[in-house]
């Protein structure tokens, strides 16, 4: 299995973070180094000066090389913090007083500024200052070194407060890097976030363009998008002009077929044969009312794009049908009443796709009622919605929902004998939506449907 | 009491007994267990044991599984009993503090931390190794009767004076500290010197004299109270206080212009054997009962910030490197032939 790319925001999060950590860890690297060279140089300074200040206090004469060891010395180094103090002071090689064991530096070399070192005297660790002299011992000059180690356990507390400041500091910087980088990640997500948001909210049969107002960088995707949307509406559209072209193209051959068929079953007297004529008129019929239904399908689906927008008389749409399906009711029987015609009622509307919808409803109410009934149409307008009604005597919805109904090429499971294609409701249902309006199918008290289409009134 | 005589051994001249041990101790004490013993503080000391035995039997009384151990030992044996014998003890107390800060300095004090030390103020201690328990002031002592009805000097300048002024009273009659023979008579002197040039000026009119030279305080009280002193220079005032109380004759004066204060310190040695045990002591010691027996019991002023600052004369002498310079062989030679070129001009 294919695993999912890590989240856009995760990524960005965490590089941003990651970036952060580096910066946060440079930060507390440089404000230690800054602030132990600092402490070191301090310290250093006082060591120099305490070295240079016992150098000064070197004294000559005729009997050798003396040393006031100047108090303050000592107990300035000691002021600073509570370290521990190692002296030598060596003349013509020979250690003079002191530690005599306290390192010196290997290459030593003649300075009368303090030469400074790290070393280790007696486990310690110590920085060490060096300065040497001349003194004068009978005429003779004499070489005097003068060294000076303190441990650095106050300069370590100074660097270990540091450590902790600059720790903080770090923290601090990353965590409001940490802020920052998830609020970024939520600015730069955003137009991502928007543009799906208005692309997810369209309707299903909604393929038009995407203008969603887009950054730079997401305009690429929005053209390819564009692209592709326009490609899949122009392989629907040739799909549905194919289906009504062939579905045209069966519809004349067909009536050729059932005017011959309905000849041939005039003329025939042999029952056989006037069976089978019979039986060819009525797979004919099927075919046609198929094709015809299929070539309502696709002129709904293609129309949706192109939308017809005009004024359409409702009034006058269903009066018009009724008297166009009376002579086919009449033969079975049945009589076709129109109720809240008498005035108009218009609504904004394709009139063709209105017309196939109204025609479908009243198809089916001829088809499935039972001889010596009466189907009801209706129109009424309210609430500023015009509602029309169909409603018969047949044989209900047979317990199937209204939703599975509507459904492309599904038929009512007690169809039995009647014949019919499943595509009726499928064109109802959509161009009700294409109007902003609805359709509704329940059982009527009684027996039998009422099928409502609902439209919005302009 | 619950310690009887008999239960102290008090053996002098401990290097009979101890032939190993090259320093010489002046006194060992040994304080028996209250209870089962689990455990031996052995302590190395200058401070009497008869001083802080109170102390003792108080802090075996809160330990009653601890049997201590009681060395006395000059304070220069002290420092040569650490140092070059590395003689093992588990506690080290010393009047001398510029030598307990150099064995410290040199790496011979372990790091002892407690809410004990924790309490003590910063003057008191050195880098959680060397703790002071108590602060002594170092004074004039002075007998009426010597004084010849002259007016006791309040300052180091009235002093000189006196001196100056009349010859006949104090001479043979002065008593003094010799740094040559007494760490904490150098100790004195040097730090008397550093802090002001008075002390050269006294020493030369003291030195034409004929000054008496002692190396303990207890010595001079004692001279004092005979009668063979009129005054004697720089002398704990621990001591005197308690010795002169009862007698009229005697005055203790703490100088205005400024009085030494010392530090009775001590430190557990890196290389002690209990050193919990040690430090255990002299955490007793810093704590509030142990602070109040020192007070009371041995005479010794206890750590009390409050009163250092009441009497702004007291100057403690700084716990710190500064001590270490005066222990400097060139340093302690200078200063001791210039101090014997102004003592002795007969």
């Amino acid at each position: 299995m294919k695993q999912a790319p890590m989240s856009l925001r995760r990524r960005l999060v965490l590089q941003l973070l990651g970036i952060a950590a580096v910066l946060a860890i440079l930060l507390y690297l440089t404000v230690r180094t800054v602030a132990n060279s600092a402490a070191e140089a301090t310290q250093d300074g006082v060591l120099g000066a305490a070295t240079m200040a016992i150098a000064e206090r070197l004294q000559g004469g005729d009997t050798g090389v003396s040393l006031d060891l100047p108090y303050e010395a000592f107990s300035i180094l000691g002021s600073i913090s509570d370290d521990r103090i190692f002296y030598r002071v060596d003349a013509n090689g020979e250690t003079l007083t002191g530690y005599a064991d306290l390192p010196l530096p290997r290459h030593a070399a003649p300075s009368v500024e303090p030469v400074f070192f790290s070393d280790f005297y007696r486990e310690f660790a110590v920085r060490i200052a060096v300065t040497n002299r001349a003194v004068l011992v009978n005429r003779q000059p004499i070489l005097v070194t003068v060294a000076v180690a303190q441990t650095r356990q106050g300069q370590e507390a100074i660097a270990q407060r540091t450590a902790n400041l600059a720790a903080a500091i770090g923290l601090a910087a990353f965590a409001l890097a940490a802020l920052l980088s998830m609020l970024t990640a939520g600015s730069v997500l955003g137009p991502i976030n928007r543009l799906a948001d208005a692309v997810g909210r369209r309707g299903p049969h909604d393929l038009r363009a995407v203008d969603h107002p887009s950054p730079e960088e997401l305009r690429p995707l929005v053209t390819s998008l564009n692209g592709f949307i326009a490609r899949l509406r122009g392989a629907l559209s040739r799909t549905e002009t194919f289906i009504a072209e062939a579905a045209h193209h069966i519809r004349t051959p067909l009536a050729t077929v059932r005017a011959r068929a309905e000849i041939a079953l005039r003329q025939s007297e042999a029952d056989e044969t006037r069976e089978t004529m019979r039986a060819v008129i009525r797979a004919v019929e099927e075919s046609s009312r198929s094709a015809s239904q299929l070539l309502d399908h696709a002129t709904v689906v293609y129309r949706s794009d192109r939308l017809a927008d005009g004024p359409v008389d409702l009034s006058k749409l269903l009066q018009g049908l009724a008297r166009s399906h009376g002579p086919t009711a009449e033969l079975r029987d049945l009589t076709i009443s129109v109720s809240g015609a008498d005035c108009p009622v218009t609504v904004q509307g394709d009139r063709l796709l209105l017309e196939s919808a109204l025609r479908n409803l009243i198809d089916n109410a001829i088809k499935y009622s039972p001889p010596e009934t009466e189907i009801a149409l209706s129109l009424a307008a309210r609430d500023g919605k015009a509602v029309i009604a169909v409603r018969d005597r047949g044989r209900g919805l047979g317990g199937r929902s209204q939703p599975e109904l509507a459904r492309r090429f599904v038929r009512g499971a007690n169809v039995d004998d009647v014949v019919g294609s499943g595509l009726g409701l499928t064109i109802v249902e959509e161009v009700a939506e294409i109007h902003g309006g609805s359709f509704l199918l329940t059982e009527r008290k009684g027996g039998g449907t009422c099928a409502e289409l609902v439209l919005p009134l302009r | 009491m619950r310690r009887t005589g008999p239960a102290l051994a008090v053996i002098l001249s401990l290097a009979i007994l101890r032939p190993a041990a090259a320093f010489v101790t002046e006194e060992e004490a040994l304080f028996p267990a209250a209870g089962t013993r689990a455990q031996t503080v052995t302590v190395l000391s200058t401070t009497d044991a008869d001083v802080l035995r109170p102390a003792i039997e108080a802090f075996q009384e809160a330990n009653p599984d601890a049997e201590l151990r009681y060395v006395v030992a000059s304070s220069q044996e002290v420092y040569a009993a650490i140092a070059e014998d590395r003689a093992r003890f588990d506690l080290v107390i010393s009047s001398a503090m510029d030598l307990q800060m150099k064995l410290a300095n040199d790496g011979y004090a372990a790091r002892w931390d407690s809410a004990a030390t924790a309490r003590l103020p910063d003057w008191a201690k050195w880098q959680d190794r060397i703790f002071a328990f108590a602060q002594e002031s170092v004074v004039l002592i002075a007998s009426r009767r010597g004084f010849q009805g002259l007016p006791i000097p309040q300052t180091r300048r009235d002093l000189t004076e006196l001196l100056r002024d009349h010859p006949d009273v104090f001479r043979g009659r002065i008593g003094t500290y010799d740094p040559r023979a007494s760490g904490a008579g150098y100790l004195f002197a040097t730090q008397e010197a550093r802090q002001s040039d008075s002390f050269w000026r006294l020493a030369e009119v003291a030195g034409g004299l004929s000054p008496r030279l002692y190396a303990s305080s207890i010595d001079m009280i004692s001279d004092l109270k005979t009668g063979r002193l009129a005054l004697a220079y720089n002398v704990l005032g621990s001591y005197a206080g308690p010795r002169l109380e009862a007698d009229a004759d005697g005055v203790v004066v703490e100088f205005a212009d400024f009085t030494l204060t010392l530090l009775r310190t001590g430190f557990v040695p890196t290389d002690a054997a209990n050193p919990v045990g040690g430090g255990a002591f002299l955490d007793f010691l810093l704590s509030a009962r142990g602070q109040a027996l020192i007070r009371d019991r041995a005479g010794l002023p206890p750590i009390d910030e409050a009163a250092l600052s009441a009497s702004p004369h007291l100057r403690p002498i700084r716990l710190d490197a500064g001590l270490l310079v005066y222990l400097d062989r060139l340093k302690r030679q200078a200063f001791l032939t210039e101090w014997s070129s102004a003592m002795s001009q007969d």
